[in-house]
């Protein structure tokens, strides 16, 4: 039995092993150091030849937040898809999107999600919002060496916070962060127009219906001036992923609802192409 | 026949060792766990909010306990991050109950088998289908041994009148305050008192729910549910009378003394 020592009471399995902290990530990095994405270095920069993902937008509306993606994915010039999700649910308070290397993003986001879930089953509680931006922020440490590479991933995160009960928005650089955003915040590749966009059309306390369409306009915009940023797609019926955060949990609009904003901004722009005005005093 | 000082046989070693570890599964409070309309429900009598005896490993798979604490939490444990490990491998609905089981098995019998003194836990793990029949309970023993159960489970305390008692009121499909007033009763020593909200720990996997279907059913909601269910437990008080004339000696769910809090002795 003396192998097993360092496991409690004969239990066999290095699964019984208790690493000292609740965090999936540090164990599945001593239990399976391989199922992490990439803790390995390039021979050479890969930077447009895989798919890239482009622009999110997030604000916070009354009682939560409100994020919207775009649904295009690009190599270089060309569009290596067209429905391509970013808007990924962390929990049921919490959302990621992510902008970069889409193949890292994405497992990131898997990733990110079996580490809030891991830690809330081990410790029978959930994580503070500030607990989940700063485990988000280490992940994208652990990806620098490859993001000199060209293998950039950069998330957004937001989340309902019920301590003060408001949503709130963290941004991330190459090196990680968080940095808390204000009101709203975008990244990616059209990340300029759209925040551009939403300086314009961000309402404070609005409702999360005004807020919604406040980010589809974004989305627009960053479209119609980024050529990686893929508008919505009215004849294939691909529209924005939504998704807005309460107190009453995650919620990703439908398919049908994300539609009637799309066709209540396309309306608008087909008298304004440049979308609504702001007042200018 | 000489036989070496100190000698016992395998055979003695084994059964020593079983009835120590059924005698610690019986001190405590019995577990419950049943199919109802939507899923499956967890019931334990656990006063402690701290120290569950329920509890979720994966988005389908519930997990309950009886017997010593530390060594079901560190079972608990394990299970969880089998299940997360597995999920973030393959895919999240590559991870089942069956495997999970037989992850526990094997884990108990080496522990059965190897360890001077072996576990005195016995666990449930269940998982939610997309419809009743695909709903799966399975029952462990501390000795590694692996039961599929079939609508209810007992198990803890005075399990084998437990688990009567819940097959005498379980019906399939019942709708979630009938299963939990069925549980209410197995749970409850013929003519003792129900236990309140507070010295409960209620917990379903429910089908209908989006992504994980494990919840805990606390506050006003199990309050709710408990009041629903009281007339329904009023009655039975009638026909028990002459029952328990003709069966005086019907055993009693849990010893006397305080309730057990699953933190050992």
């Amino acid at each position: 039995m003396a192998p097993h020592r360092e496991l409690p009471a004969g239990l066999m399995n290095h699964l019984f092993h208790n690493t000292g902290s609740p965090s999936f990530t540090e164990f599945v990095g001593a239990y399976a150091p391989g199922l992490l994405p990439s803790r390995e270095t390039l021979a050479a920069p890969v930077g447009d030849q895989i798919p890239h993902a482009t622009t999110i937008v997030a604000a916070t509306c009354a009682g939560g937040v409100v994020m919207a993606g775009d649904r295009r994915a690009t190599s270089g010039n060309f569009i290596s898809q067209r429905d391509m999700e970013k808007v990924f649910r962390a929990d049921d308070h919490s959302c990621l999107g992510i902008a970069g290397a889409a193949s890292i993003g994405i497992e990131m986001a898997r990733l990110y999600r079996v580490e809030l879930e891991h830690y809330e089953k081990l410790e029978g509680r959930t994580l503070s919002v500030v607990g989940k931006a700063n485990r988000l922020s280490a992940m994208i440490r652990g990806n620098l060496a490859m993001a000199m590479q060209g293998m950039v991933v950069v998330p957004i995160f937001a989340a309902y916070d019920p301590d003060k009960d408001a949503g709130r928005i963290f941004g991330y650089d190459v090196g990680g962060g968080p940095y808390e955003q204000q009101q709203f915040h975008s990244i990616g590749s059209g990340s300029i127009f759209a925040r551009g966009s939403l300086k314009k059309l961000y309402r404070e306390g609005a409702s999360p219906e005004d807020t919604v369409l406040a980010c589809v306009q974004a989305l627009y915009d960053a479209a119609d001036d980024d050529s990686a940023t893929g508008g919505p797609d009215v004849t294939r019926r691909i529209w924005p992923v939504v998704a807005v955060i309460t107190a009453d949990g995650f919620r990703r609009l439908s398919d049908e609802e994300v539609q009637g904003y799309v066709q209540t901004m396309l309306e608008g722009r087909m008298s304004d192409p440049d979308g609504p005005s702001a007042p200018l005093r | 026949m000489s036989m070496p000082f100190g000698y016992a046989s395998p055979e003695q070693i084994m059964r020593d060792k079983a009835d120590y570890a059924r005698k610690g599964i019986a001190r405590g409070r019995s577990v419950v766990v049943l199919q109802y309309e939507h899923g499956i429900l967890f019931v334990a009598p656990n006063p402690s909010r701290a120290l569950h005896k329920i509890s979720e490993i994966y988005d389908r798979i519930g997990f309950a306990a009886v017997g010593r604490y530390n060594e079901f939490e560190a079972l608990r444990l394990g299970g969880i991050r089998y299940a997360d490990v597995n999920g973030y491998t393959y895919d999240r609905g590559d991870v089942t109950a069956r495997g999970l089981a037989n992850f526990y098995a094997q884990n108990l019998g080496q522990i059965f088998t190897e360890s001077v003194k072996s576990f005195e836990v016995e666990i449930v793990v269940a998982e939610v289908g997309d419809a009743p029949e695909y709903d799966q309970i399975y029952r462990l023993t501390f000795d590694g041994s692996v039961f599929d159960e079939h609508g209810t489970s007992a198990m803890g305390g005075q399990a084998e009148a437990v688990g009567g008692r819940l097959k005498e009121r379980y019906r399939e499909g019942m709708p979630l305050a009938e299963a939990l007033s069925a549980a209410l009763f197995a749970l409850t020593e013929p003519g003792g008192e129900r236990p309140t909200a507070t010295q409960l720990e209620v917990a379903v996997l429910d089908r209908n729910r989006p992504h994980r279907k494990f919840q805990r059913l606390t506050g006003p909601r199990l309050a709710a549910l408990l009041e629903e269910t009281a007339p329904k437990a009023a009655e039975p008080k009638e026909p028990k009378e002459p029952e328990a004339g003709a069966k005086p000696e019907t055993p009693p769910t849990a010893p006397e003394g305080e309730i057990d809090t699953g933190s050992g002795d």
